[in-house]
């Protein structure tokens, strides 16, 4: 896989951008998570998350301007989430709790901050917590007295006193009454500048005309700071601190950043490190997270019953459970795959990346890359199109060109593959009397294995209505090798059934597969193959009586046919016109996968039980498909479905429609096989054999079943008990009386338990496995 | 293979016998490969023609967790 392709699709999941408020607050504080703690009660660890940021969390918590509220999407919901209230309770209850402890000095430097504002203490504070040593020269007789004035009426001394104590076991040294002067006096400019490794000159508001010309200022008579660094004229003095600039407004977050910004500057210069490389974008910051606002209930926030003592903890816990929380996870939430492996897509890119580019060692990913169902949804509801299909199918591709394409995955499905291409039942033939062949019908292979009768019906309706001359085309599209990543063998594919095509004079193909047209457009276009749906649409159906409907239908279109608005609009016509009266799940846009599509019950039944399992779930009404695969596995599942061609052309057996059983493996290929020998027979008049099984085997419904999940086929059983009984190597059970047969077909080693009745042998229980056993000599 | 838990060993083979030689089944060494690997084990095997058993439960139990285990490496 491409590494930049791989960092484009990373790009595209949204889901760790951080939400609104996070990107607000100039400190990045993890609202969400703080919220999360909080909502269920746990306070403590809620602020050990708003401490971990914000260095001053008794004073913050009572005057920050809380910027994260202003941008809080719950306000499109019922109100902004009051994150300012929930930050003071959060203190008030776990203030006692608070733990720092500074990094063990790695190298003894020593920094001098000129200003204990919030800004100068902030820095002190980063910059102690790294381990540096730090002295603060305030020219007042208190710390932070500006402050305390400025904010008197809503923050109480206690705070200040609580937060600037928290100072001093981190060894912040501060020196009030020393006011720093430009020049080489004891508390010069020059003076700091020589005897520290570093200087931040944090100032308020007002000129610094005292430090030219140690530092160049501006023509406000301010320090000259670089607004991204904190840099000045002079490598080793910083800037920062509120300026007092006309149109500047006081915030006190604000303030801490700037300090923040300047301790991270002071840092890398301190460690030799440039002021500039690889430094994110800090600072408050617009938030491109994608959040389904839209699926919330409004709910307005918890007013307090005490508003001047804030929220007391249950009222905390109830406005903090009102976050939604902020997500993207649009399609982890629709799509039963993504949600089985616990994370989103931008991981899962890495993860796969990570699989493919091994040298040694696990290839952990490789079931989690094969259960994809390629089936669209995904980029369907992202914001940003990732298509986790794309990212799948290239690691298959990745995987098959390297040889480390685990053999089980889809060996079985590609054997269908095979034979639904083989002579067995592949086959092409113009209309039986015309040479011209306009059109030809390609049922595609799942519908000729699931209800054969539905080809002959529909071949023979489009023969009689079409001119021009209709030919019949059996074969596979190949999206069984596109699915797997096996580009050679779909190229294989392809190109023969371009011959085939050819062959019967270039027809337009008329497809009842949506899978067929969706693959045939892709790789084929000069068929210019058309929906079936669409055609009868405009033929209409023929005369005939229809089976009687016990009520609704509800319509799941198939998943490769999620763009094909033609088909879904003919389709839904074609029904009502039948007299259906259809239900919708949600639309054919946001449809999901029936299981089969990318090869994915092959790889990982269990996951795809899950999409199916959802999926019937949606509705109680009997589903209608037009896709012959979802209708069969929907079966499988016990909801009862209903091809739309079962409501013109029922089956020979006169059955309900909506209970038809699925066929299962072996059946599908028998029907396919049969299907061929009787239109040849009968349509065109060959000279053609049923198929004749080499024993007369029983296999009862629950063996038959129990083979269907190990995908065991019954004709690789009754090889392997032909076999044993033509050459006697066979084991015999003398307890029960069984035989024991087994073969080696390919790379699967089939066993079956058997008995030899009157009617024929009777399978007890079939199994199998991939590797070879040999008794040594 | 060779660290065949209780419920993975070969289970229900005392009763079996080899079709063609008409002996019981014994344990004995075999060789067992997958995807270019191979290793010995022990399994029930007919003593004269070589004719290995594997259950239902080793080749559903273990041995499918050798199998993807060597599949994913």
């Amino acid at each position: 896989m491409d590494g930049q392709r791989v960092k484009a699709w990373e790009a595209r999941c949204i889901e760790e951008q951080p939400p609104a408020c996070t990107a607000a607050c100039p400190m990045h504080l993890d609202v969400r998570t703080m919220l999360d703690k909080m909502k269920s009660g746990d306070f403590v660890a809620a602020f050990a998350v708003y401490a971990r940021f914000i260095p001053f969390p008794a004073i913050l918590s009572r005057i920050c301007d809380h910027p994260c509220e202003r941008e809080c999407r719950r306000a499109e919901a019922g109100g902004a989430i009051r994150i300012a209230d929930l930050e003071r309770t959060c203190v008030d209850e776990a203030y006692a709790t608070l733990r720092r402890k500074a990094q063990m000095s790695r190298k003894p430097k020593h920094v001098a901050i000129v200003g204990a504002g919030l800004a100068g203490l902030t820095a002190a504070f980063d910059l102690a917590m790294k381990g540096t040593r730090v002295t603060v020269f305030e020219a007042d007789a208190h710390p932070l007295e500006r402050l305390a004035s400025d904010f008197s009426e809503v923050l109480p001394s206690s705070a200040i006193d609580a937060d600037l104590g928290a100072l001093t076991p981190l060894g912040i040294e501060i020196r009030c009454r020393s006011r720093i002067v430009g020049g080489a006096g004891p508390l010069g400019l020059d003076t700091l500048m020589s005897s520290h490794d570093a200087v931040l000159l944090a100032l308020g508001p007002g000129p610094a005309l005292d430090f030219a010309p140690a530092v160049r200022l501006t023509d406000a008579g301010r320090v000259a700071i670089d607004a991204d660094t904190c840099a000045t004229s002079s490598a080793k003095v910083f800037g920062g601190g509120f300026h007092g600039a006309p149109g500047e407004v006081y915030s006190p977050i604000g303030s801490c950043h700037d300090g923040r910004r300047a301790a991270a500057s002071i840092d890398r210069f301190l460690q030799g490190a440039s002021l500039t490389a690889s430094r994110p974008d800090d600072g408050a910051t617009a938030s491109c997270l994608y959040v389904n606002v839209a699926a919330h209930q409004p709910k307005p926030p918890v007013e307090s019953l005490a508003p001047d003592h804030g929220y007391d903890r249950d009222e905390a816990m109830a406005e903090a459970a009102r976050c939604f929380p902020c997500r993207c996870m649009e399609c982890v939430k629709a799509c039963e795959y993504l949600k089985h492996y616990g994370t989103y897509p931008k991981r899962y890119v890495r993860d796969i990346y990570n699989n493919v580019s091994i040298v040694m060692g696990l290839r952990k990913a490789n079931r989690m890359i094969d259960s994809c169902t390629l089936c669209g949804l995904c980029d369907t509801l992202c914001p940003n199109d990732l298509a986790m299909g794309e990212v799948c199918l290239e690691a298959r591709r990745d995987m098959v060109d390297s040889g480390h394409m685990p053999a089980s995955h889809h060996d079985f499905a590609l054997r269908d593959m095979a034979h639904s291409r083989s002579p067995t039942a592949a086959f092409a033939r113009r209309q039986p009397g015309r040479a011209e062949c306009a059109v030809a019908f390609f049922p595609g292979c799942q519908l000729s294995a699931s209800s054969p009768w539905h080809v002959e019906r529909v071949y023979a309706h489009l023969a009689a209505n079409i001119p021009g001359g209709v030919g019949l085309l059996v074969d596979c599209c190949g999206a069984p090798a596109l699915w797997s990543g096996q580009r050679a063998l779909h190229d294989e594919v392809v190109a023969r059934l371009r011959e085939t095509w050819r062959g019967l004079g270039e027809p337009q193909i008329v497809t009842a597969c949506s899978t067929c047209l969706k693959t045939l457009g892709e790789f084929l276009p000069e068929m210019k193959a058309r929906s079936l749906w669409t055609v009868i649409d405009a033929i209409g159906w023929p005369d005939g009586a229809r089976p009687r409907l016990a009520g609704p239908l509800a319509i799941h279109d198939p998943c490769a046919g999620r763009r094909a608005i033609d088909a879904q609009g003919a389709v839904r016509r074609l029904a009502a016109g039948l007299g259906v009266e259809l239900r919708e799940l949600g639309g054919a846009e946001l449809t999901t996968c029936c299981g089969f599509g990318g090869l994915a019950s092959f790889a990982n039944p269990e996951v795809t039980d899950k999409i199916v399992d959802r999926r019937i779930g949606e509705s109680a009404d009997d589903y209608l498909t037009y896709c012959a695969m979802c209708r069969d596995n929907f079966a499988r599942h016990g909801k009862r479905s209903i091809h739309l061609l079962d409501l013109v052309f029922p089956s020979p057996d006169g059955g309900d429609p909506a209970a038809r059983p699925d066929p299962g493996f072996s059946l599908r290929r028998d029907n396919r096989a049969r299907l061929k020998t009787r239109m040849l027979r009968e349509v065109w008049g060959e000279d053609m054999a049923d198929p004749t099984p080499e024993i007369a085997l029983i296999v009862p419904d629950a063996v038959r079943a129990d083979m269907e999940r190990k995908l065991i086929l019954v004709e690789d059983v009754a090889r392997a008990i032909a076999e044993a009984e033509a050459s006697g190597r066979k084991l015999m059970d003398k307890a029960t009386g069984h035989s024991i047969a087994t073969l080696r077909i390919d790379e699967f080693t089939c066993w079956a338990e058997y008995e030899a009745t009157a009617p024929g042998f009777l399978l007890h229980r079939a199994w199998g496995h991939r590797m070879r056993v040999e008794a040594k000599p | 293979m060779t660290e065949a838990s209780d419920a993975d060993r070969p289970s229900g083979f005392a009763d079996l016998v080899c079709g063609a030689c008409g002996v019981p089944l014994e344990m004995g060494k075999v060789e067992a490969s997958y995807l270019g690997q191979s290793f010995p084990v022990e399994l029930p095997r007919c003593p004269s023609c070589g004719f290995v058993y594997v259950s239902e439960d080793l080749a559903l139990g273990r041995m499918l967790r050798v199998e993807q285990a060597l599949e994913d490496k």
